[in-house]
């Protein structure tokens, strides 16, 4: 058996729809590839995937596998895992990086134990020992509070699935080799999960808009005049866990450790206490506003402007005072 | 006709609970409150839910120190049947690839299941990694972030499925694996009556690895891939902290200015 050597990259896809997490990781294995001169491996599954694949490969992968099939147009959780496993087989990549998202932490994780191989989650930063080439990852836990250095000290592919927002996405002057591979009908049909139904609506790429404006649970699950006031700065909207909990709003708006963490250069947060776990979400923010009727909540120790107030009222004088000057 | 419910379920020191000691670079959680995993506790109502329209035993099963079975009889206060606590001290340092092999095994020993469920992810080391690693270990189908069952047909189970933006219906073959979206439903509350009765004369099963028929290389640090090299605690940056006062339209036209919304 040959060596296992490169850096692989799963880029994650469902009916045509590119998850962006997985160019920011292309990008950071990219440059890990250069530093370790270890080739770097795209791993592209799906139906039609030609307006895919032109994208892809233009972020510092050297060669991008793809496996097209109707069966892999929708993420499949044994499909996916059989198709993977055969790949990775095949191509023997030393290192496996995946976004940390739904579908692909589902996959990740069968593949760690078919593997018997070691995988760290949602990690904020990647990296390879300079030594020994292990694996090494950042960790957050305990609600985010806490990040632990991990090392892979066992198996192959050295795993990890990477936080969405960790890096940023470049593209690159090198095109990608692109390998159309095609895998046993066999491994696509054994599955004993069948699609019956599905629905999703665009979504606002949270961890990359400039602005946000996030509701917490002092709205009381009243967005309308968030909204309105983050349509007129052209924000994007987000909510603290609480919300989420309550059900107002998918899971998918949720900022902080169990959601999504935020880049905006600037953010106002509505009526949320500031629990470490939603912190955690919005550290790498430019400026932040907190508007909150405690003077005491931890939100005010962790902004830049803290605002003592009723959260509407805010809302309200905000909302006149821009639209005053949209007739100026 | 349900057979084997099987839930799993663990114990986590509320997050914000949890101290750092710099020095030393380890965890406290010696003063944080423990509580059921509140995810495990959605994936044991949705358990106790299936189990009153399609029948089966709901039997719980947890790996952790023997302190554990008061949240254990708990579950049982709220409607499980039966609970497994996996006790051994070789157990300690366990990552989730060592978690998921032993929950299998037991898993194995309890037989007979038609279903296991368990939570998305646990609040304190939040992988999301053990429930597909399980479905693995047995050689069974998967579904993660079930947020609904829509029915049992047959040899099969319908769910619905969170994805980005939306979600999914899917139809799985049973015995599955399924992972509960956290906050899907409202937990029922311990019975009282039953509680005091989990309390005085429930016996739950602890079975150690020799049970399961795992040596100690294969489990805790020594069975463990992953290694935890350092620990450092995560501070989130020196903010301005600058407090704006005023009336809400002075408050408003400063913000405006201040962060040129113009």
């Amino acid at each position: 058996m040959s060596e296992w050597r490169g850096i692989s990259v799963f880029i994650e896809q469902d009916n045509g729809e590119l998850e962006r997490a997985s160019l920011e990781i292309l990008t950071r294995a990219s440059e890990l590839g250069k530093k370790f001169n270890e080739e770097v491996l795209g791993i592209l599954l799906g139906h039609e995937l030609d307006n895919l694949i032109r994208e892809v490969s233009r972020y510092g992968a050297d060669k991008l596998v793809v496996v097209e099939h109707p069966d892999l147009r929708h993420y499949n959780s044994d499909a996916y895992t059989e198709t993977m496993a055969y790949i990775i087989n095949k191509y023997r990549p030393r290192y496996l990086l995946l976004p940390a998202t739904r579908n692909s932490r589902d996959l990740a994780g069968r593949l760690a134990v078919k593997f018997r191989t070691c995988l760290s989650a949602h990690v904020i930063m990647v990296d390879i020992d300079e030594k020994d080439r292990k694996l090494v990852t950042a960790v957050p836990g305990f609600g985010g509070n806490i990040v632990a250095t991990v090392v892979c000290t066992n198996g192959k592919p050295e795993m990890a699935t990477v936080s969405p927002g960790t890096y940023e996405a470049r593209p690159s002057d090198k095109e990608a080799v692109v390998i159309k591979e095609s895998v046993p009908e066999d491994i696509i049909k054994s599955r004993r999960i069948e699609l019956i139904e599905k629905k999703v609506s665009p979504m606002p790429d949270l961890s990359r808009a400039e602005k946000v404006v996030v509701a917490g649970l002092g709205t009381g699950g009243d967005l309308e005049l968030v909204k309105e006031f983050a349509n007129l700065i052209g924000a994007a909207v987000g909510v603290t866990r609480p919300l989420a909990d309550m059900g107002i709003v998918p899971r998918d708006y949720q900022i902080g450790t169990t959601g999504v963490s935020l880049r905006a250069k600037t953010v106002f947060v509505f009526g949320a206490s500031g629990a470490p776990h939603f912190i955690y979400g919005i550290r790498d923010c430019g400026t932040i506003v907190a508007v909150n009727t405690d003077r005491e909540a931890p939100i005010f120790e962790n902004c830049d402007y803290c605002i003592v107030a009723d959260l509407f009222d805010i809302l309200k004088a905000l909302i006149k005072e821009l639209r005053g000057e949209v007739h100026a | 006709m349900l057979k084997n419910i099987i839930v799993t379920m663990k114990v986590t020191p509320k997050p914000e609970e949890i101290r750092f000691d710099p020095v030393t670079k380890t965890v406290d959680r010696s003063k944080a409150t423990n509580e059921i995993n509140p995810a495990d506790k959605n994936a044991l109502e949705l358990a106790l839910q299936l189990k009153e329209r399609y029948g089966g035993k709901v039997i719980l099963l947890s790996m952790g120190p023997p302190f554990w079975d008061q949240f254990l009889k708990m579950g049982i206060a709220m409607g499980a049947d039966d609970a497994v606590l996996i006790s051994d001290r070789a157990l300690g340092g366990s990552d989730a690839f060592v978690t998921s092999k032993v929950l299998a095994a037991a898993i194995k020993k309890i037989g007979d299941y038609s279903l296991i469920i368990t939570g998305e992810e646990s609040e304190d080391g939040s992988t999301g990694q053990v429930p597909p690693g399980i479905a693995e270990w047995l050689g069974l189908p998967v579904v993660t972030y079930v947020s609904q069952v829509v029915d049992v047909a047959g040899d099969s189970i319908i769910v619905r499925r969170t994805i980005k933006g939306g979600y999914e219906v899917v139809k799985v073959k049973m015995p599955a694996v399924l992972s509960v979206e956290l906050g899907v439903n409202t937990p029922r509350f311990p019975d009282f009556e039953r509680l005091q009765w989990a309390q005085s004369e429930f016996k739950l099963t602890v079975w150690g690895i020799k049970d399961l028929g795992l040596t100690e290389n294969e489990v805790g640090f020594k069975g463990s891939l992953t290694a935890v090299t350092e620990l450092r605690e995560l501070r989130p940056r020196e903010r301005m902290r600058q407090f704006i006062e005023g009336s809400p339209e002075e408050i408003a036209k400063e913000l405006v200015k201040r962060l040129g919304l113009k």
